[in-house]
């Protein structure tokens, strides 16, 4: 499942930079063209976007009633999302309830506010089992919840991307956005860690 | 009937690899990949459903024997062939 097998990694590496070159032959892309696309995957995309949300939500409550009737509609507030198709739901931890997120099918995730998604996250174990036993999986990842607290897992599909509101970690009422923002990590966010 | 990629539920996968990887590319052709299924696609030669399509249809014993990325490259020059674009076999050595 990795890509850790050198020769198997040589054999790809030589078939991409081939069709690359019969491409280019046929004039339908240029190295420079795939270089800007590479650039663009990977710019404004990252877990301090999502963290940015989740800041702002905890220190303004108008906003965290914004966030969770209408994700797309608040992100798009940060300036995050704008032209996207997708919708973006946002689903909130409490005391009672802990929210993680899952593509069964294959990957689908807030990439804008997330950066590209971990292995893990793609991987078959996960996709498999995150839906079957979810208490299971979070305490592999170190997240240990008491029996009362109800896991609730959400299925990514191409249309319908999912962030998880995490708590916020006590002790931080004397901090700023931006400190709160820095609590944040990405497991957080997809819900298989707590803050 | 279910596709080889609708795993939710399935059991036999195992225990997960919970390593925190922060790095998008374990490769350089990985990232090389992203980018040809960005401009291919920003062309029009194929789009975001037949791309999906094109993982889902993979002989189930390839789509679990290939990488993230390699599954990309396998339904990129799937779609390619399949509109005239690349001859079969016109990668190999």
């Amino acid at each position: 499942m990795t890509s850790g097998d050198h020769h198997t990694d040589a054999t790809i590496a030589r078939r991409v930079r081939r069709l690359e070159t019969l491409l280019e032959e046929k004039g339908l892309i240029t190295g420079e063209r795939l270089d800007e696309a590479i650039d663009a995957f990977l710019a404004e995309s990252s877990p301090a976007n999502g963290a940015r949300v989740v800041a702002r939500a905890w220190t303004d409550d108008a906003y965290r009633a914004r966030l969770l009737a209408d994700g797309t509609a608040a992100v798009r507030e940060l300036g995050y999302m704008e032209g996207s198709f997708q919708r973006l739901r946002v689903v909130e931890n409490t005391a009672s309830r802990h929210n993680v997120v899952v593509c069964t099918l294959c990957s689908c995730y807030p990439l804008r506010l997330l950066g590209p998604s971990p292995s893990w996250y793609k991987s078959e174990a996960y996709r498999s089992r995150v839906v079957r036993e979810p208490r299971e999986v979070l305490r592999e990842f170190g997240l240990e919840l008491p029996p009362g607290t109800d896991i609730t897992v959400w299925d990514s599909s191409a249309e319908t991307r999912y962030l998880v509101l995490p708590r916020r970690p006590e002790g931080t009422e004397g901090l700023g956005e931006e400190e709160l923002a820095a609590l944040v990590t990405r497991n957080a966010l997809i819900g298989t860690a707590a803050l | 009937m279910a596709r080889i990629n609708d795993v939710g539920g399935t059991q036999g996968f195992g225990a997960i690899d919970t390593t925190d990887d922060t790095e998008p590319f374990h490769a350089d052709w990985e990232a090389r990949v992203v980018g040809l299924y960005n401009t291919l696609r920003a062309q029009g030669i194929f789009n975001t459903n037949e791309f999906r399509d094109a993982i889902e249809s993979m002989p189930p014993g390839e789509y679990l024997a290939a990488s993230y990325y390699e599954r990309w490259f396998t339904a990129i020059c799937a779609l390619l062939e399949r509109k005239g674009v690349l001859e079969p076999g016109a990668l190999d050595d």
